[in-house]
């Protein structure tokens, strides 16, 4: 087993790898997956002035001369706004940073570096970027990833466990230090759930999913379900837990009461 | 340079490793008052009295700087034990001075270890976190100032 953890993105990203081969193999693919984080960063981030995204956001760059990643993800931003009526969006009003598809771009920029893992050879791996998660195979013989879910109110307990075989796991709230998620429709705050989690088979879509249904609230954990291969855990203000059918599926146990 | 080390399953010491050029560009999102960063640079509070860097079986409290953001202020803290980051938290900060740290943010990849007794077997936490680039910051500053 072995584990390497990075500051990236703004946070830690860690990855740990099961499979049983020459460890320089693994630090081989492992660098080159923080490799490609960077390189995507330096594209993507709103926090670094010569992304091409910051570039767009001061009109310095039109979004048809951006690069092709930068167009499919401005792309899937605009249609993540439109299907959830604005709740999710990536033009903001804030003049600091015009355009920031960061919910989006994060799980798409590990699902994007996590090929270098794969093209490895490696299949048994468990990425945690600053909490969310993208996994293939088994941590071990006869077992599942296991990934537990924060409770919103108490950072030193679990509020969920989930198993997964492969696939992500993104978690979306407001628990955290900072209003930094609004509804795009009203500017408001939502306060029905204090975080949501969805899980899927991608990180990028899972991440966005997560964001746009802690923004819509009630609606949003049957936005999630009508979305094949997703499924929502809501963690309510009231200490209860709500699920739609696939991610109960994967529930293994939960601190609360569950609705 | 990336720091790797191989664990075993009892293990929960993780090493949190600097990649050459990881610097935060100056953010246009931090207000004026970022001049509070100098205010508590790197101030190492010592369970074991002395300098900053990390000794054989010394356990070390590492504080990052103080970022002003329009949500507040924002910093990080380490705790370094035989040269590792155990755990990193965030320390909530009152208007006009400091409070202990409050176990609000725990990183989710170091708190698979302190959830274990609440649920067996944890592989890996999912949480909604702050990204953002004054984390980042402290986070940097506490890590420099731990000699990590």
């Amino acid at each position: 087993m072995s584990v390497t953890v990075s500051p990236r993105m703004g946070t830690i990203v860690g990855v740990d790898v099961r499979d049983a081969i020459d460890g320089d193999v693994i630090a081989e693919a492992v660098n080159a997956f923080f490799a490609d984080l960077e390189a995507i960063e330096d594209r993507f981030s709103p926090w670094r002035p010569g992304s091409e995204i910051s570039r767009i956001g001061r009109g310095e760059l039109r979004p048809s001369d951006a690069s092709p990643d930068v167009r499919w993800v401005l792309a899937a931003c605009d249609e993540l706004e439109r299907a959830t009526g604005g709740a999710f969006r990536a033009w903001r009003r804030d003049p600091g940073r015009p355009l920031d598809p960061s919910a989006l771009v994060k799980g798409w920029a590990v699902d994007r570096a996590a090929r270098r893992l794969v093209e490895a050879g490696l299949s048994n791996w468990c990425i945690n970027a600053g909490g969310d998660v993208l996994a293939r195979g088994a941590p071990g013989p006869d077992r599942r990833w296991r990934v537990g879910v924060r409770h919103p109110v108490f950072a030193d307990r679990l509020g969920a466990v989930l198993e997964i075989d492969g696939g992500a796991v993104a978690t979306s709230g407001l628990y955290e230090r900072g209003p930094h998620i609004v509804d795009g429709r009203t500017g408001d705050l939502p306060q029905r759930f204090w975080s949501v989690t969805v899980i899927g088979p991608e990180l990028g879509w899972a991440d966005a999913y997560a964001t746009a249904a802690f923004a819509l609230g009630d609606e949003g954990l049957e936005w999630v379900h009508d979305h094949p291969a997703h499924g929502a855990v809501a963690m309510t203000a009231d200490d209860r837990l709500i699920t739609t059918p696939l991610a109960r599926r994967h529930l293994t146990s939960f601190s609360g009461s569950s609705a | 340079m990336i720091a790797r080390i191989g664990l075993g399953l009892a293990s929960i010491a993780l090493a949190c490793a600097l990649v050459l050029g990881f610097r935060p560009p100056d953010d246009a999102a931090l207000t004026a008052g970022a001049g509070a960063d100098g205010r508590s640079s790197g101030t190492a509070n010592s369970a074991g009295g002395a300098a900053a860097g990390p000794t054989a079986d010394a356990t070390q409290v590492v504080d990052g700087t103080v970022i002003q953001t329009r949500f507040g202020p924002v910093q990080v803290e380490i705790t370094v034990s035989s040269g590792r980051v155990v755990r990193v938290s965030a320390v909530e900060l009152p208007a006009g001075g400091r409070s202990g740290a409050i176990s609000r943010f725990v990183s989710p990849i170091l708190a698979s270890e302190a959830l274990s007794a609440q649920s067996a077997r944890i592989d890996v936490v999912s949480g909604a976190t702050y990204t953002s680039r004054a984390y980042a910051t402290s986070l940097q500053a506490a890590l420099d100032s731990a000699g990590l």
